[in-house]
Protein backbone atom coordinates (compact mmCIF):
# COMPACT_ATOMS: atom_id res chain seq x y z
CA UNK A 1 0.00 0.00 0.00
CA UNK A 2 0.93 3.37 -0.65
CA UNK A 3 2.12 6.12 1.80
CA UNK A 4 -0.88 8.10 2.66
CA UNK A 5 0.58 11.48 3.14
CA UNK A 6 -2.73 13.18 3.12
CA UNK A 7 -6.42 11.96 3.79
CA UNK A 8 -7.83 14.32 1.31
CA UNK A 9 -6.92 11.69 -1.49
CA UNK A 10 -10.26 10.31 -3.08
CA UNK A 11 -10.31 6.90 -4.69
CA UNK A 12 -11.22 6.93 -8.55
CA UNK A 13 -14.48 5.62 -9.18
CA UNK A 14 -15.40 4.29 -12.67
CA UNK A 15 -19.18 2.99 -12.13
CA UNK A 16 -21.54 3.00 -14.85
CA UNK A 17 -23.97 5.34 -15.20
CA UNK A 18 -27.35 5.24 -14.27
CA UNK A 19 -29.96 4.92 -17.18
CA UNK A 20 -31.16 8.27 -15.20
CA UNK A 21 -27.58 9.66 -15.38
CA UNK A 22 -27.08 8.45 -19.17
CA UNK A 23 -30.12 10.82 -20.15
CA UNK A 24 -27.79 13.78 -19.08
CA UNK A 25 -30.95 15.92 -19.49
CA UNK A 26 -31.10 16.21 -15.79
CA UNK A 27 -27.47 17.60 -15.35
CA UNK A 28 -28.21 19.54 -18.32
CA UNK A 29 -30.92 21.20 -16.74
CA UNK A 30 -29.32 21.38 -13.56
CA UNK A 31 -26.47 22.90 -15.00
CA UNK A 32 -28.50 25.55 -17.02
CA UNK A 33 -30.04 26.63 -13.37
CA UNK A 34 -26.96 27.18 -11.67
CA UNK A 35 -26.15 29.80 -15.07
CA UNK A 36 -29.25 31.24 -15.00
CA UNK A 37 -29.31 31.92 -11.18
CA UNK A 38 -25.90 33.89 -11.83
CA UNK A 39 -28.34 36.64 -14.35
CA UNK A 40 -29.55 38.09 -11.05
CA UNK A 41 -26.86 38.53 -9.17
CA UNK A 42 -25.28 41.82 -8.69
CA UNK A 43 -21.68 42.56 -10.08
CA UNK A 44 -18.88 42.71 -8.30
CA UNK A 45 -16.81 44.91 -11.04
CA UNK A 46 -15.47 47.98 -10.46
CA UNK A 47 -15.25 50.31 -13.57
CA UNK A 48 -11.70 51.27 -12.80
CA UNK A 49 -11.66 55.14 -14.54
CA UNK A 50 -14.86 56.44 -13.72
CA UNK A 51 -14.83 54.42 -10.57
CA UNK A 52 -12.04 53.78 -8.23
CA UNK A 53 -11.78 51.63 -5.32
CA UNK A 54 -11.35 53.28 -2.27
CA UNK A 55 -7.85 52.84 -0.92
CA UNK A 56 -6.25 52.94 2.54
CA UNK A 57 -5.47 56.56 4.03
CA UNK A 58 -2.08 55.91 3.59
CA UNK A 59 -1.81 54.28 0.12
CA UNK A 60 1.79 55.02 -0.79
CA UNK A 61 1.49 56.07 -4.71
CA UNK A 62 3.61 58.60 -6.79
CA UNK A 63 5.74 60.84 -4.94
CA UNK A 64 5.65 64.30 -4.69
CA UNK A 65 8.51 67.08 -4.03
CA UNK A 66 6.70 69.48 -1.82
CA UNK A 67 7.39 73.10 -1.77
CA UNK A 68 7.57 75.33 1.14
CA UNK A 69 4.61 77.84 2.27
CA UNK A 70 6.98 80.49 0.45
CA UNK A 71 6.56 78.34 -3.09
CA UNK A 72 10.42 77.22 -2.63
CA UNK A 73 11.66 74.13 -2.93
CA UNK A 74 12.58 72.08 0.23
CA UNK A 75 14.46 69.73 -1.37
CA UNK A 76 18.41 70.27 -0.88
CA UNK A 77 19.78 67.47 -2.76
CA UNK A 78 21.36 65.80 0.33
CA UNK A 79 21.03 62.09 -0.85
CA UNK A 80 19.42 60.42 1.98
CA UNK A 81 16.46 59.43 -0.12
CA UNK A 82 18.79 57.77 -2.70
CA UNK A 83 20.55 56.27 -0.54
CA UNK A 84 17.58 55.21 1.51
CA UNK A 85 16.28 53.46 -1.53
CA UNK A 86 16.48 49.78 -1.84
CA UNK A 87 15.54 49.55 -5.07
CA UNK A 88 18.08 52.03 -6.40
CA UNK A 89 15.96 54.36 -7.96
CA UNK A 90 16.52 57.62 -7.05
CA UNK A 91 18.87 59.94 -8.74
CA UNK A 92 19.68 63.72 -8.52
CA UNK A 93 22.27 66.47 -8.96
CA UNK A 94 23.18 69.04 -6.84
CA UNK A 95 23.28 72.52 -7.61
CA UNK A 96 24.15 76.17 -5.50
CA UNK A 97 21.53 78.95 -5.08
CA UNK A 98 22.39 81.40 -6.57
CA UNK A 99 21.02 85.69 -5.69
CA UNK A 100 18.00 86.63 -6.33
CA UNK A 101 16.70 82.32 -6.12
CA UNK A 102 15.61 82.58 -2.56
CA UNK A 103 11.80 82.23 -3.90
CA UNK A 104 12.90 79.10 -5.85
CA UNK A 105 14.60 77.20 -3.00
CA UNK A 106 14.67 76.69 0.44
CA UNK A 107 18.17 76.48 1.18
CA UNK A 108 22.11 77.51 -0.28
CA UNK A 109 22.12 74.11 -2.19
CA UNK A 110 19.24 72.56 -4.76
CA UNK A 111 18.43 69.85 -6.81
CA UNK A 112 19.38 70.33 -10.32
CA UNK A 113 18.16 67.47 -11.59
CA UNK A 114 16.12 64.69 -9.11
CA UNK A 115 14.68 61.45 -10.83
CA UNK A 116 12.83 58.72 -9.84
CA UNK A 117 12.38 55.89 -11.94
CA UNK A 118 8.71 54.62 -11.42
CA UNK A 119 9.63 51.10 -12.84
CA UNK A 120 12.17 50.32 -10.58
CA UNK A 121 10.51 52.36 -7.72
CA UNK A 122 9.06 49.49 -5.38
CA UNK A 123 6.90 52.32 -3.48
CA UNK A 124 8.25 51.10 -0.16
CA UNK A 125 8.37 54.45 1.09
CA UNK A 126 11.52 54.90 2.66
CA UNK A 127 12.70 57.96 0.57
CA UNK A 128 9.81 59.59 2.50
CA UNK A 129 11.08 58.41 6.05
CA UNK A 130 14.77 59.46 5.32
CA UNK A 131 14.26 62.70 3.86
CA UNK A 132 15.67 64.98 6.46
CA UNK A 133 13.70 68.10 5.07
CA UNK A 134 10.52 67.07 4.70
CA UNK A 135 10.40 67.26 1.02
CA UNK A 136 9.22 63.99 -0.62
CA UNK A 137 6.71 62.37 -0.06
CA UNK A 138 4.32 59.94 -1.40
CA UNK A 139 0.84 60.24 -2.23
CA UNK A 140 -2.56 58.35 -3.38
CA UNK A 141 -2.03 59.02 -6.89
CA UNK A 142 -0.64 56.16 -9.46
CA UNK A 143 1.39 56.45 -11.62
CA UNK A 144 0.07 56.85 -15.30
CA UNK A 145 0.23 54.04 -18.10
CA UNK A 146 3.09 54.64 -20.37
CA UNK A 147 4.01 53.00 -23.67
CA UNK A 148 7.83 53.65 -23.48
CA UNK A 149 10.01 52.82 -20.86
CA UNK A 150 11.83 55.74 -20.58
CA UNK A 151 9.40 58.13 -20.35
CA UNK A 152 8.75 56.45 -16.53
CA UNK A 153 11.90 58.18 -15.72
CA UNK A 154 10.26 60.88 -13.70
CA UNK A 155 11.73 64.47 -13.49
CA UNK A 156 11.45 67.94 -11.47
CA UNK A 157 8.58 68.18 -14.03
CA UNK A 158 6.74 65.76 -12.89
CA UNK A 159 7.26 65.32 -9.66
CA UNK A 160 7.62 69.04 -7.79
CA UNK A 161 4.40 69.92 -7.32
CA UNK A 162 2.66 73.02 -8.75
CA UNK A 163 2.76 75.88 -7.10
CA UNK A 164 -0.73 77.08 -7.62
CA UNK A 165 -2.25 73.18 -7.28
CA UNK A 166 -0.40 71.75 -4.30
CA UNK A 167 -0.40 68.67 -3.10
CA UNK A 168 -1.92 67.85 -0.02
CA UNK A 169 0.04 65.23 2.17
CA UNK A 170 -1.45 66.18 5.60
CA UNK A 171 -2.57 62.83 6.35
CA UNK A 172 1.42 61.49 6.00
CA UNK A 173 3.38 64.79 7.37
CA UNK A 174 1.35 64.24 10.77
CA UNK A 175 3.40 65.13 14.06
CA UNK A 176 3.41 61.75 15.20
CA UNK A 177 6.23 61.39 11.92
CA UNK A 178 7.97 64.16 13.43
CA UNK A 179 8.39 63.14 16.59
CA UNK A 180 9.31 59.82 15.17
CA UNK A 181 12.14 61.66 12.64
CA UNK A 182 13.66 62.82 16.26
CA UNK A 183 13.87 60.10 18.11
CA UNK A 184 17.43 59.38 18.78
CA UNK A 185 17.87 55.72 17.79
CA UNK A 186 15.93 55.81 14.80
CA UNK A 187 18.15 59.24 14.00
CA UNK A 188 19.15 57.39 10.47
CA UNK A 189 20.13 60.61 9.00
CA UNK A 190 23.04 61.11 11.85
CA UNK A 191 25.58 57.98 10.30
CA UNK A 192 25.79 60.77 6.76
CA UNK A 193 25.81 63.72 9.01
CA UNK A 194 28.62 65.72 6.62
CA UNK A 195 30.10 66.92 10.05
CA UNK A 196 30.35 63.46 11.51
CA UNK A 197 31.35 61.58 9.27
CA UNK A 198 34.75 64.12 9.18
CA UNK A 199 35.33 63.08 12.75
CA UNK A 200 34.94 59.96 12.09
CA UNK A 201 37.36 59.93 9.19
CA UNK A 202 40.23 61.30 12.31
CA UNK A 203 40.62 57.72 13.83
CA UNK B 1 -47.07 42.74 -62.17
CA UNK B 2 -44.71 45.41 -61.69
CA UNK B 3 -46.19 46.22 -58.27
CA UNK B 4 -45.52 42.93 -57.55
CA UNK B 5 -41.63 42.85 -58.31
CA UNK B 6 -41.38 45.95 -56.60
CA UNK B 7 -43.56 44.25 -53.30
CA UNK B 8 -40.95 41.30 -53.22
CA UNK B 9 -37.62 43.06 -54.22
CA UNK B 10 -38.76 45.50 -51.08
CA UNK B 11 -39.27 42.37 -49.11
CA UNK B 12 -36.08 40.53 -49.91
CA UNK B 13 -34.35 43.63 -48.93
CA UNK B 14 -35.95 44.23 -45.97
CA UNK B 15 -35.47 40.15 -44.85
CA UNK B 16 -32.02 40.37 -45.89
CA UNK B 17 -31.03 43.33 -43.41
CA UNK B 18 -33.12 42.46 -41.04
CA UNK B 19 -31.29 38.98 -41.16
CA UNK B 20 -27.97 41.33 -40.82
CA UNK B 21 -29.10 43.56 -38.57
CA UNK B 22 -30.45 40.40 -35.96
CA UNK B 23 -27.46 38.99 -36.30
CA UNK B 24 -25.14 42.10 -35.82
CA UNK B 25 -26.75 42.64 -32.43
CA UNK B 26 -27.11 38.43 -31.63
CA UNK B 27 -22.64 39.38 -31.11
CA UNK B 28 -23.78 42.27 -28.69
CA UNK B 29 -26.15 40.07 -26.66
CA UNK B 30 -24.05 37.11 -26.94
CA UNK B 31 -21.42 39.14 -25.14
CA UNK B 32 -23.79 41.26 -23.13
CA UNK B 33 -25.73 37.55 -21.94
CA UNK B 34 -22.55 35.61 -21.15
CA UNK B 35 -21.41 38.44 -19.03
CA UNK B 36 -24.60 38.53 -16.81
CA UNK B 37 -24.00 34.92 -16.59
CA UNK B 38 -20.45 35.13 -15.10
CA UNK B 39 -21.25 38.05 -12.99
CA UNK B 40 -19.72 40.70 -15.45
CA UNK B 41 -20.71 43.61 -17.00
CA UNK B 42 -19.81 42.92 -20.74
CA UNK B 43 -18.71 45.38 -23.15
CA UNK B 44 -20.39 48.85 -22.20
CA UNK B 45 -17.92 51.62 -23.72
CA UNK B 46 -19.53 51.70 -27.09
CA UNK B 47 -22.71 54.24 -26.95
CA UNK B 48 -24.93 53.86 -24.39
CA UNK B 49 -24.18 49.74 -22.81
CA UNK B 50 -22.43 49.32 -25.87
CA UNK B 51 -24.78 49.46 -28.30
CA UNK B 52 -22.31 50.31 -31.28
CA UNK B 53 -20.30 47.37 -30.40
CA UNK B 54 -21.34 45.40 -33.57
CA UNK B 55 -20.55 48.22 -35.93
CA UNK B 56 -16.91 48.70 -34.03
CA UNK B 57 -16.26 45.44 -34.83
CA UNK B 58 -17.24 45.19 -37.63
CA UNK B 59 -15.46 48.35 -38.99
CA UNK B 60 -12.47 46.38 -37.11
CA UNK B 61 -12.62 43.43 -38.97
CA UNK B 62 -12.74 45.83 -42.45
CA UNK B 63 -9.54 47.69 -41.52
CA UNK B 64 -7.76 44.18 -40.21
CA UNK B 65 -4.92 42.99 -42.91
CA UNK B 66 -6.51 40.75 -45.51
CA UNK B 67 -4.03 37.37 -45.36
CA UNK B 68 -4.16 34.68 -48.42
CA UNK B 69 -1.78 32.27 -47.71
CA UNK B 70 0.63 31.32 -50.93
CA UNK B 71 0.03 27.83 -50.62
CA UNK B 72 -3.84 28.18 -50.87
CA UNK B 73 -6.20 27.74 -53.45
CA UNK B 74 -7.31 31.51 -54.16
CA UNK B 75 -10.33 31.03 -55.80
CA UNK B 76 -11.83 28.74 -53.59
CA UNK B 77 -10.28 29.99 -50.37
CA UNK B 78 -12.21 33.17 -51.29
CA UNK B 79 -15.44 31.02 -52.18
CA UNK B 80 -15.67 29.65 -49.09
CA UNK B 81 -16.95 32.60 -46.59
CA UNK B 82 -19.04 33.54 -49.40
CA UNK B 83 -20.89 30.34 -49.92
CA UNK B 84 -21.44 29.91 -46.08
CA UNK B 85 -22.71 33.41 -45.88
CA UNK B 86 -25.46 33.32 -49.19
CA UNK B 87 -26.48 29.98 -47.81
CA UNK B 88 -26.93 31.28 -44.21
CA UNK B 89 -29.48 34.15 -45.94
CA UNK B 90 -30.99 32.02 -48.60
CA UNK B 91 -32.79 30.00 -45.62
CA UNK B 92 -34.41 33.39 -44.47
CA UNK B 93 -36.75 33.69 -47.91
CA UNK B 94 -39.30 31.01 -47.06
CA UNK B 95 -40.25 31.97 -43.35
CA UNK B 96 -43.36 33.20 -43.15
CA UNK B 97 -43.26 36.54 -41.42
CA UNK B 98 -46.27 37.87 -40.81
CA UNK B 99 -49.89 37.18 -41.87
CA UNK B 100 -51.39 38.46 -45.39
CA UNK B 101 -51.92 41.77 -45.30
CA UNK B 102 -54.67 43.87 -47.81
CA UNK B 103 -54.01 47.18 -49.04
CA UNK B 104 -56.24 48.45 -52.03
CA UNK B 105 -58.19 45.53 -52.31
CA UNK B 106 -54.50 43.59 -53.59
CA UNK B 107 -53.41 40.67 -50.53
CA UNK B 108 -49.89 40.52 -49.82
CA UNK B 109 -47.78 38.41 -47.86
CA UNK B 110 -44.76 38.60 -45.72
CA UNK B 111 -42.92 36.47 -46.74
CA UNK B 112 -40.45 36.64 -49.92
CA UNK B 113 -41.68 33.57 -51.56
CA UNK B 114 -44.30 30.37 -50.59
CA UNK B 115 -42.91 27.01 -52.11
CA UNK B 116 -45.02 24.38 -51.69
CA UNK B 117 -41.57 22.37 -50.69
CA UNK B 118 -40.55 24.80 -48.52
CA UNK B 119 -39.67 22.16 -45.56
CA UNK B 120 -37.04 20.41 -48.34
CA UNK B 121 -35.80 24.24 -49.81
CA UNK B 122 -34.85 24.57 -46.03
CA UNK B 123 -33.10 21.11 -45.91
CA UNK B 124 -31.61 21.32 -49.44
CA UNK B 125 -30.03 25.07 -48.78
CA UNK B 126 -28.87 24.21 -44.78
CA UNK B 127 -26.58 21.11 -46.45
CA UNK B 128 -24.88 23.27 -49.17
CA UNK B 129 -23.83 25.72 -46.26
CA UNK B 130 -21.41 22.70 -44.88
CA UNK B 131 -19.70 23.00 -48.52
CA UNK B 132 -18.55 26.45 -47.39
CA UNK B 133 -17.24 25.57 -44.40
CA UNK B 134 -15.82 22.45 -46.17
CA UNK B 135 -14.11 24.33 -49.10
CA UNK B 136 -12.72 27.00 -46.62
CA UNK B 137 -11.18 24.29 -44.77
CA UNK B 138 -9.61 22.63 -47.65
CA UNK B 139 -8.13 25.70 -49.61
CA UNK B 140 -6.54 26.96 -46.65
CA UNK B 141 -4.21 24.14 -46.78
CA UNK B 142 -3.37 23.67 -43.30
CA UNK B 143 -4.06 20.65 -41.38
CA UNK B 144 -5.82 22.13 -38.95
CA UNK B 145 -8.21 23.93 -40.74
CA UNK B 146 -8.88 20.63 -42.45
CA UNK B 147 -9.47 19.18 -39.89
CA UNK B 148 -11.75 21.28 -38.66
CA UNK B 149 -14.04 21.39 -42.20
CA UNK B 150 -14.16 17.44 -42.07
CA UNK B 151 -15.36 17.38 -38.34
CA UNK B 152 -17.71 20.45 -39.54
CA UNK B 153 -18.98 18.32 -42.74
CA UNK B 154 -19.47 14.70 -40.56
CA UNK B 155 -20.66 16.74 -37.62
CA UNK B 156 -23.62 18.14 -39.86
CA UNK B 157 -24.24 15.12 -42.26
CA UNK B 158 -24.92 13.05 -38.85
CA UNK B 159 -27.01 15.33 -37.41
CA UNK B 160 -28.90 16.07 -40.32
CA UNK B 161 -30.38 12.49 -40.48
CA UNK B 162 -32.16 12.98 -37.07
CA UNK B 163 -33.57 16.21 -37.40
CA UNK B 164 -34.49 14.91 -41.03
CA UNK B 165 -36.45 12.49 -39.60
CA UNK B 166 -37.84 14.60 -36.97
CA UNK B 167 -39.72 16.74 -39.19
CA UNK B 168 -41.11 14.68 -41.21
CA UNK B 169 -42.61 13.60 -37.90
CA UNK B 170 -43.73 16.79 -37.68
CA UNK B 171 -44.95 17.01 -41.15
CA UNK B 172 -47.28 13.70 -40.41
CA UNK B 173 -48.81 16.37 -37.83
CA UNK B 174 -49.35 19.20 -39.85
CA UNK B 175 -51.33 17.06 -42.40
CA UNK B 176 -48.37 16.14 -45.05
CA UNK B 177 -47.56 19.89 -46.05
CA UNK B 178 -44.52 20.78 -46.99
CA UNK B 179 -45.28 24.64 -47.47
CA UNK B 180 -44.24 26.41 -43.85
CA UNK B 181 -46.71 28.98 -44.32
CA UNK B 182 -49.38 25.87 -44.10
CA UNK B 183 -47.78 24.62 -41.28
CA UNK B 184 -47.67 27.88 -39.00
CA UNK B 185 -51.15 28.30 -40.79
CA UNK B 186 -52.30 25.22 -39.26
CA UNK B 187 -51.00 26.54 -35.47
CA UNK B 188 -53.59 29.40 -36.20
CA UNK B 189 -56.81 28.02 -34.49
CA UNK B 190 -55.63 24.61 -32.49
CA UNK B 191 -52.22 24.72 -30.04
CA UNK B 192 -49.02 24.82 -31.07
CA UNK B 193 -47.11 21.66 -32.70
CA UNK B 194 -44.76 21.48 -29.85
CA UNK B 195 -48.11 19.93 -28.09
CA UNK B 196 -48.02 16.91 -30.18
CA UNK B 197 -44.33 16.94 -30.96
CA UNK B 198 -42.30 17.61 -27.47
CA UNK B 199 -39.40 14.65 -28.28
CA UNK B 200 -39.49 15.57 -31.69
CA UNK B 201 -38.96 19.28 -30.86
CA UNK B 202 -36.35 18.06 -28.51
CA UNK B 203 -34.21 15.94 -31.53
CA UNK B 204 -34.76 19.13 -33.56
CA UNK B 205 -33.62 21.93 -31.38
CA UNK B 206 -30.27 19.22 -29.87
CA UNK B 207 -29.66 19.09 -33.93
CA UNK B 208 -29.93 22.79 -34.60
CA UNK B 209 -27.80 23.06 -32.05
CA UNK B 210 -25.46 21.03 -34.34
CA UNK B 211 -25.96 22.54 -37.23
CA UNK B 212 -25.03 25.76 -36.64
CA UNK B 213 -21.64 24.45 -34.86
CA UNK B 214 -22.76 26.16 -31.55
CA UNK B 215 -21.80 24.91 -27.92
CA UNK B 216 -22.03 22.42 -27.14
CA UNK B 217 -21.13 20.87 -30.62
CA UNK B 218 -18.87 23.32 -31.54
CA UNK B 219 -15.98 21.18 -32.40
CA UNK B 220 -15.58 22.51 -36.19
CA UNK B 221 -13.85 25.62 -34.63
CA UNK B 222 -12.20 24.06 -30.85
CA UNK B 223 -9.59 26.26 -30.09
CA UNK B 224 -8.34 23.94 -27.51
CA UNK B 225 -7.51 21.56 -30.22
CA UNK B 226 -7.64 22.94 -33.83
CA UNK B 227 -6.36 26.64 -33.42
CA UNK B 228 -9.59 28.03 -35.13
CA UNK B 229 -10.26 25.32 -36.96
CA UNK B 230 -11.76 25.58 -40.37
CA UNK B 231 -11.17 29.44 -40.46
CA UNK B 232 -7.69 28.97 -38.71
CA UNK B 233 -5.97 30.47 -41.75
CA UNK B 234 -9.06 33.12 -42.66
CA UNK B 235 -8.48 36.85 -41.38
CA UNK B 236 -9.90 40.29 -41.94
CA UNK B 237 -13.55 40.45 -43.13
CA UNK B 238 -13.73 36.68 -44.58
CA UNK B 239 -13.05 35.49 -40.82
CA UNK B 240 -16.15 38.06 -40.09
CA UNK B 241 -17.97 36.21 -43.11
CA UNK B 242 -17.61 32.67 -41.37
CA UNK B 243 -18.90 34.11 -37.38
CA UNK B 244 -21.21 36.42 -39.02
CA UNK B 245 -22.75 33.71 -40.73
CA UNK B 246 -22.82 31.48 -37.47
CA UNK B 247 -25.28 34.21 -35.92
CA UNK B 248 -27.12 34.28 -39.04
CA UNK B 249 -27.45 30.71 -39.05
CA UNK B 250 -28.87 30.76 -35.40
CA UNK B 251 -31.50 33.32 -36.26
CA UNK B 252 -32.71 31.76 -38.99
CA UNK B 253 -32.90 28.39 -37.10
CA UNK B 254 -34.02 29.79 -34.27
CA UNK B 255 -37.10 31.45 -36.86
CA UNK B 256 -37.59 27.98 -38.20
CA UNK B 257 -38.00 26.18 -34.59
CA UNK B 258 -41.15 28.84 -33.56
CA UNK B 259 -42.61 28.58 -36.92
CA UNK B 260 -41.89 24.48 -36.71
CA UNK B 261 -43.31 23.73 -33.14
CA UNK B 262 -44.38 27.24 -31.73
CA UNK B 263 -47.19 28.81 -33.45
CA UNK B 264 -45.06 31.27 -35.80
CA UNK B 265 -46.37 34.39 -36.01
CA UNK B 266 -49.49 33.18 -33.98
CA UNK B 267 -49.88 33.96 -30.29
CA UNK B 268 -52.51 32.47 -27.73
CA UNK B 269 -55.83 34.63 -27.60
CA UNK B 270 -54.33 36.06 -30.93
CA UNK B 271 -58.24 36.56 -32.41
CA UNK B 272 -59.86 38.04 -29.33
CA UNK B 273 -56.95 40.95 -28.99
CA UNK B 274 -57.43 41.36 -32.85
CA UNK B 275 -61.14 42.04 -32.22
CA UNK B 276 -60.70 43.58 -28.74
CA UNK B 277 -58.47 46.37 -31.06
CA UNK B 278 -61.29 46.46 -33.51
CA UNK B 279 -58.49 45.07 -36.06
CA UNK B 280 -60.17 43.73 -39.01
CA UNK B 281 -58.91 40.34 -41.17
CA UNK B 282 -56.52 41.82 -43.50
CA UNK B 283 -55.15 45.07 -41.39
CA UNK B 284 -51.47 45.74 -41.73
CA UNK B 285 -50.88 45.93 -37.66
CA UNK B 286 -52.03 42.63 -37.46
CA UNK B 287 -49.02 41.35 -39.67
CA UNK B 288 -46.88 44.22 -37.61
CA UNK B 289 -48.19 42.33 -34.11
CA UNK B 290 -47.39 39.28 -35.32
CA UNK B 291 -44.66 40.05 -36.86
CA UNK B 292 -43.84 41.12 -33.09
CA UNK B 293 -44.76 37.33 -31.49
CA UNK B 294 -42.76 35.87 -33.91
CA UNK B 295 -39.52 37.78 -33.08
CA UNK B 296 -40.45 36.98 -29.21
CA UNK B 297 -40.25 33.60 -29.92
CA UNK B 298 -36.85 34.27 -31.91
CA UNK B 299 -35.50 36.11 -29.04
CA UNK B 300 -36.57 33.27 -26.48
CA UNK B 301 -34.86 30.93 -28.55
CA UNK B 302 -31.42 32.82 -29.53
CA UNK B 303 -31.50 33.37 -25.55
CA UNK B 304 -31.79 29.85 -24.70
CA UNK B 305 -29.01 28.89 -27.66
CA UNK B 306 -26.32 31.49 -25.83
CA UNK B 307 -27.81 29.74 -22.03
CA UNK B 308 -26.71 26.57 -23.35
CA UNK B 309 -23.29 27.94 -24.80
CA UNK B 310 -22.74 29.38 -21.57
CA UNK B 311 -23.24 26.59 -19.10
CA UNK B 312 -22.31 23.61 -21.11
CA UNK B 313 -18.99 22.22 -22.18
CA UNK B 314 -17.59 21.06 -25.58
CA UNK B 315 -18.56 17.50 -26.43
CA UNK B 316 -15.53 15.12 -27.30
CA UNK B 317 -15.60 14.15 -31.15
CA UNK B 318 -16.30 10.20 -30.05
CA UNK B 319 -19.19 11.19 -27.97
CA UNK B 320 -20.81 13.49 -30.77
CA UNK B 321 -21.00 10.91 -32.72
CA UNK B 322 -22.25 8.41 -30.60
CA UNK B 323 -25.07 10.99 -29.34
CA UNK B 324 -25.88 11.67 -33.19
CA UNK B 325 -25.84 7.63 -34.75
CA UNK B 326 -26.65 5.87 -31.40
CA UNK B 327 -29.17 8.02 -29.50
CA UNK B 328 -31.03 10.77 -31.59
CA UNK B 329 -31.33 8.58 -35.02
CA UNK B 330 -33.31 5.76 -32.91
CA UNK B 331 -34.81 8.18 -31.35
CA UNK B 332 -36.34 10.39 -34.23
CA UNK B 333 -37.15 7.03 -36.06
CA UNK B 334 -39.29 6.28 -32.49
CA UNK B 335 -40.88 9.79 -32.45
CA UNK B 336 -41.53 8.85 -36.32
CA UNK B 337 -43.57 5.28 -35.29
CA UNK B 338 -45.14 7.30 -32.33
CA UNK B 339 -46.72 9.78 -34.42
CA UNK B 340 -47.70 7.64 -37.19
CA UNK B 341 -49.92 5.52 -34.38
CA UNK B 342 -50.78 9.01 -33.12
CA UNK B 343 -52.08 10.79 -36.10
CA UNK B 344 -54.03 7.23 -37.24
CA UNK B 345 -55.70 7.56 -34.60
CA UNK B 346 -56.68 11.14 -34.38
CA UNK B 347 -57.54 10.79 -38.29
CA UNK B 348 -55.23 12.79 -39.99
CA UNK B 349 -53.62 10.08 -41.62
CA UNK B 350 -55.11 9.19 -45.33
CA UNK B 351 -53.64 6.48 -47.19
Amino acid sequence: MAIQLTNRSKVVSNKVQTPMEKLYLPAIVKGMLITFSHLFKKTPTVRYPDQLRSRAGIYRGQHVLKRDENGAERCTACGMCAVACPAEAITMENGERKKGEEHLYREEKYATKYEINMLRCIFCGLCEEACPKEAIFLTDRIVDAEYERDTFIYGKDKLVEKIDKRIDVSIRETKEVAEFKKIPGLKHNELFDSSKQLKKGKH
Amino acid sequence: MISFIIYKFIVCVVVFGLSLGVAAYATLWERKFAAFLQDRVGPDKAGWHGILQPLADGGKMFFKEEIIPNVSNRFLFILGPSLFMMTALMTGSVIPWGADFTMDGKVYSAQITDINIGVLYLFGVVSVGVYGIMIGGWASNNKFALLGAIRASSQMISYEIAMGISVIALVITSGGTLSLREIVGQQDAGVANIVWQPLGFLIFFVCALAETNRAPFDLPECESELVGGYHTEYSSMKLGLFLFAEYINMFISSAIMSSFYFGGFNFPFAAELYSAMGLEAGSFWITLIGFGALFTKIFMFICVFMWVRWTLPRFRYDQLMNLGWKILIPLSLLNLAITVVVEFFRGNLHF
